[in-house]
């Protein structure tokens, strides 16, 4: 699977990522995460607020760091 | 829920729910619901009961006459503190619950290619509603500017969501009363909706850098729309990310406010920023734009400044500077804006500011 971050570098887009890996550990996916950085992408990604998570390209969860249990159905489902 | 399972990935993941599965889905709501009640009434007891209870924990428990300059320093800050803490709980969860009801998507939506004036007025509105980390600052205005919403309002929503955010309502009403954060509510918005107008009238789409309108916004889709639990939810998440954040400051805060409000005799700032000071509006706004600072963290100063003579106008006016307008944010919008246009959007807002200052230094 496809996990992507969209996040600047404030607290909160680093907390996701690390949220995000923690859960998708504890589920023992198989994924690539990666994180971006650039404003333009999040432009084409359709993504207006920061951080941001899309896993295979849909747009999960936006503007907040989701708990573990919540991070864990939008990873599993 | 466990999503460990790995045998439910059917398209439709919703069982068919029995009835006992329902009733159980009742009680806890109406538990829930209960739980509410009971600590909206705590706190509304303990709210009404504070001023007695600080009064008599600096008589008894410290030995304090509050008539004296320590025993009144004290006396303010137990007072202030848990009455400020409080207010800040329940506004920011508040805030956090309405905000799940407007994702940038659905202000986006609404915004798109409304006229000027009342888009203006809307967007400022939503401004404030809308979670605003400057980190989102780009995004936010990329998205906004590539789908319809015109120029002029996407600066309306740009100019309202940092400054007229509910923490520094919260704390001025608090700390100054209803009327003071009214007027600093009414003038945020004010500002946010004038100046986006007049930025659109200015006609400076040449002045966004090109490639934000060659992106291809087709978009990853919204997130699904957010039940009851997850609204709460994104309160509580409201709750302990904002006031986790903020309450050093507002403890700092209200400790310089004690002190000052013991020792510093009266009308001490009058001389310096009082209203007969006229130019002390235009320094307020020269000093606080290139600075930042959080909501709560210029709240000390405020106190400082009103509480011992400064003019109203002129602390409004440095208060707004510095949470409106700042270096960091004009920065990070030189990549999607060339400078005169920055300079355009901070120079109208300076003015606006300057125009408020001044003119609530005569009225009030």
């Amino acid at each position: 699977m496809n996990i992507q971050i969209l996040g600047t570098g404030c607290a909160k887009c680093n907390q996701l990522a690390t949220s995000v890996q923690v859960a998708a550990d504890k589920l023992g996916l198989a994924y690539q995460m990666e994180k971006v950085t650039d404003f333009m992408r999040f432009a084409e990604l359709g993504v207006m607020i920061a951080p941001a998570l899309l896993v295979d390209g849909k747009l999960k969860v936006a503007g907040r760091v989701p708990s573990p249990v919540e991070l864990e159905k939008m990873l599993g489902a | 829920m466990s999503a460990s399972t790995g045998e439910e990935r059917t398209c439709c993941p919703r069982k068919p729910r029995t009835d006992d599965a329902v009733a159980a889905e009742v009680r806890s709501k109406a538990f829930t619901i209960a739980k509410a009640v009971m600590a909206a009434g705590l706190w509304w007891w303990i709210y009404r009961n504070l001023a007695a209870f600080a009064e008599g924990f600096t008589r008894s428990l410290c030995g304090l006459d509050p008539q004296s300059h320590f025993g009144a320093a004290v006396g303010f800050f137990v007072y202030e503190t848990p009455k400020v803490l409080m207010l800040l709980v329940v506004i920011v969860f508040g805030v956090g619950v309405l905000r799940s009801f407007f994702p940038p998507e659905r202000t986006r939506r609404i915004l798109a290619g409304r006229r000027e004036s009342a888009g203006n007025v809307l967007a400022a509105l939503l401004g404030i509603a809308t979670p605003f980390c400057s980190c989102s600052a780009v995004p936010l205005f990329i998205g906004f500017v590539t789908t319809g919403v015109p120029l002029g309002v996407t600066f309306s929503f740009l100019i309202a969501a940092p400054m007229v955010n509910e923490v520094a309502l919260v704390l001025l009403f608090g700390l100054f009363g209803w009327k003071v954060a009214a007027i600093y509510l009414a003038t945020g918005l004010s500002i946010a909706i004038t100046c986006g107008w007049v930025i659109g009238r200015l006609k400076m789409e040449r002045h966004v850098e090109e490639w934000v309108f060659r992106t291809q916004g087709c978009g990853a889709g919204t997130e699904e729309k957010p039940d009851g639990r997850t609204r709460i939810r994104a309160g509580v998440d409201a709750v302990r990310d904002i006031v986790g954040n903020v309450w050093p400051y507002v403890l700092l805060g209200i400790a310089v406010g004690a002190g000052i409000h013991g020792y510093v005799p009266e009308n001490f700032m009058a001389s310096i920023m009082g209203k007969g000071a006229w130019w002390s509006v235009p320094l307020a706004v020269i000093i606080g734009v290139p600075m930042y600072s959080n909501a709560a963290g210029i709240l000390p100063i405020v106190q400082a400044l009103l509480g011992k003579g400064a003019a109203l106008g002129t602390v409004l006016a440095f208060m707004m500077a510095v949470i409106g307008l700042s270096l960091p944010e004009a920065i990070i919008l030189r990549k999607v804006l060339k400078a005169r246009l920055i300079a355009v959007f901070f120079g109208v807002v300076a003015a606006g500011i300057l125009f408020t200052g001044f003119l609530f230094n005569l009225i009030l």
